[in-house]
């Protein structure tokens, strides 16, 4: 790091992780020295923490609009999608295809990748400049030997919200397994499984302000899933190992905050990320929106710069302690810009230079307001500097 | 978040000469917009030959602007018989080293440096900037086997993860990683890592291992190109030494496929496999 004095971080990337709220905290700290039982043990001390567990479980549940029995915990994000692939494949032996998008988070793509190599046939639907599904293609796609269609409710890098409810009807009556990543969705905007022909669907507890390593894989009654974990008889014998009982119970607690924050998301947090959005569009030299304006996250905005580097800008940022993340090359180590990017078609002298910030309930108009204030003037300093800007 | 060194952080963001020389005797422009970084240089010289001045505009992250801003100091002051030693390791060396994957842009830095020397000696300054030296090893970055050669020998490399960090080659889709290990062996005889599944001296194989081979060939030698281009293949049977692939995307509808696509899938199977092997395309599969 640069060995300048330490700024008070002013936040703004939440789809990469989140703050633990105060209320989730003080509701996990007890269970760690105290209250360390293990929840399958057959005496009292465990049988509380099993009691805490259930509640917890319950808390998911109502946020999701599912029954308890139908949320197994997992460790993150990346191992519900895992299972929720693997696991479907394994209980449908004979059936050898998938469908999935080229804008998935790697947690799914890179599966489904593997399982291509294994001999499975993988359709990435393609998304338009706008990071919206032709869903004509999805109907052309399915048939009699697609095991599951796995699309994301909404994409982390973009925000975009894809049509997941229409999505889900359209491959239960042509009977394939439905699985939707809603990591980026859930605690967002409300989702409701009663009314829902979505057969599975991922969470994760850091994205939520709940702590890292505990996830969920909804897992709707009298669906058919082959354990992927085994080993003891935990959630069923549908999750082998021990429980993360404080991340279980702080993932429960983050459900009800977030149920009882969803007008907050949609208003106060909607407020800033458009203030945010519409003045840097407008003193920001070269700035362009990724991502349709409507059916988006409310916390999220991806912003190009033409002919600035999305490194550059970042660190830039980072001299007044403002965290957010960019799709160029550089700062993911590879070569190449972010892949959701060019699936959407983003132009190189723009997908390099993208900024994605987002937002959640603990930003103020303060901490908004000191981006639009910086950014232009770190914008120009870095045109100034490329030899591409015409003159 | 990379570790930068304190050098790399100072001339990031204080960089030093920033802008373009008026007049310049020498102008040097490598990368472009697509790959991700991109550097003009311009310098002028004095009564005595000496560089008088040198200026960047570079378009990239922080260490291709350190680098940039480091060399226009390196170089003022120097002849150009000086300059033309400049290595890349010189510019990272000043700059107190920079992460392996970063490496390239001390690269960029010198060859922009190469390319403005050309410019004023009024040699041909094309071969620098756009690769044209040598034959296309990388298509995805655009990068030749002379290329490659080079930052191989000039620092070293032994590995294609290496070769890539430096020079960007095999960075993209990674069809070109067999090539490149074949130009490290070739520079560098003994000391490659090499990965050991290369070339069709594996005996008598059963037909589960030849199937598997074949498999894993397509998927590690010609799948990457192919999705690179929005397309894909499939194996769909193996009789005897007939292979039979569907091409689907981009692929399956380019009329040219059956000479294109079928000739360099059979010659990586023959490569990899086996020199009896023959590849049919199976139509049925690819209209769908
Ligand atoms: C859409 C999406 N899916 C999956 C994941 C992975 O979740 P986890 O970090 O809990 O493994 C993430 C987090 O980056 C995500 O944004």
């Amino acid at each position: 790091m640069e060995p300048s004095k330490p700024v008070k971080p002013i936040y703004l990337d939440n789809n990469a992780t989140t703050r633990v709220a105060d209320e989730v905290f003080e509701e996990i700290r007890p269970y760690f020295c105290e209250l360390y039982g293990n929840p399958s043990s057959m005496h009292l001390f465990g049988g509380q923490v099993g009691a805490k567990v259930k509640q917890a479980r319950e808390r998911v549940a109502a946020l999701l609009g599912c029954r308890p029995g139908e949320v197994i915990f997992t460790g993150c994000g990346t191992e519900s999608d895992n299972t929720a692939i693997q696991g479907t494949l394994a209980a449908y032996p004979n059936r050898r295809k998938i469908i999935t998008t080229r804008v998935e988070h790697p947690a799914v793509l890179a599966v489904c990748r593997e399982l291509e190599n294994r001999g499975y046939t993988v359709v990435e639907l393609a998304v338009d400049r706008e990071g919206q599904l032709d869903l004509a293609e999805l109907d052309a796609e399915l048939d009699e030997e697609t095991a599951l269609v796995t699309i994301m409710y909404a994409n982390n890098e973009t925000g975009v919200i894809f049509p997941i409810e229409e999505i889900a009807r359209r491959v239960s009556e042509r009977g394939s397994v439905f699985h939707t990543d809603a990591v980026q969705a859930v605690g967002k905007i409300p989702i409701n499984l009663a009314e829902s022909e979505i057969d599975l669907l991922s969470l994760s507890g850091h994205k939520l302000h709940a702590p890292k390593g505990v996830g969920v894989l909804y897992v709707r009654k009298g669906t058919r899933l082959t354990p992927f974990m085994l080993g003891g008889h935990q959630e069923h014998g549908r999750r082998a190992g021990t429980e993360n009982v404080p991340g279980i119970i702080g993932l429960g607690k983050a459900c009800d905050l977030a149920q009882a924050a969803f007008d907050v998301e949609n208003k106060q947090v909607k407020a800033l990320r458009d203030r945010l959005e519409t003045n840097l569009m407008i003193h920001c030299q070269g700035a362009m929106l990724n991502g349709v304006k409507d059916k988006r996250l409310p916390n999220t905005t991806n912003i190009s710069f033409e002919f600035v580097e999305g490194e550059a800008i970042l660190l830039m940022l980072n001299q007044f302690g403002v965290c957010a993340s960019s799709g160029s090359a550089c700062t993911s180590g590879s070569l190449e810009p972010s892949h959701v990017l060019r699936a959407m078609g983003v132009p190189f002298t723009a997908a390099h230079g993208s900024i994605r910030f987002s937002l959640s309930r603990y930003t103020t108009q303060e901490e908004v307001d000191l981006v639009v204030e910086k950014l232009p003037a770190i914008i120009n300093r870095l045109r100034v500097l490329s030899p591409f800007v015409p003159k | 978040m990379w570790e930068y060194t304190d050098k790399v952080w100072d001339h990031f963001y204080h960089p030093r000469n920033a802008g373009e020389v008026e007049n310049p005797d020498g102008v040097g422009e490598v990368g472009s917009l697509a790959c991700g970084d991109a550097l003009k240089l311009t310098f002028k010289l004095d009564s005595d030959k000496r560089i008088a001045e040198a200026k960047f505009q570079t378009f990239g992250c922080a260490s291709a602007i350190a680098s940039s801003s480091v060399l226009t100091e390196m170089i003022k002051g120097m002849t150009l018989e000086e300059a033309s030693k400049i290595t890349n390791k010189d510019i990272a060396d000043q700059l107190g080293g920079l992460p392996d994957q970063k490496m390239h842009c001390s690269v960029m830095g010198m060859e922009a440096l190469e390319a403005a020397i050309k410019y004023y000696r009024g040699e041909d300054t094309s071969s620098v900037s756009t690769h044209t030296h040598g034959h296309v090893v990388c298509t995805c970055f655009g990068v030749t086997d002379d290329d490659i050669k080079r930052v191989v020998l000039e620092n070293d490399l032994t590995t294609v993860e290496q070769v890539t960090n430096y020079c960007k080659a095999g960075g993209g889709c990674g069809g070109c990683h067999g090539e490149i290990e074949d130009i490290l062996e070739s520079v560098q005889k003994d000391k490659v890592h090499k990965t050991p599944h290369k070339a069709a001296h594996h005996g008598k194989l059963s037909n589960i291992q030849k199937i598997q081979l074949i498999q894993q060939t397509i998927n590690e030698q010609v799948r990457p190109a192919l999705r690179a281009h929005g397309g894909n293949i499939e194996l769909v049977d193996v009789e005897g030494d007939k292979v039979i692939v569907a091409f689907r995307g981009m692929c399956a509808q380019c009329p040219s496929s059956e000479f294109t696509m079928q000739g360099v899938v059979e010659s990586k199977l023959r490569e990899y496999v086996s020199e009896d092997l023959v590849v049919i395309e199976s139509k049925e599969h690819s209209t769908e």
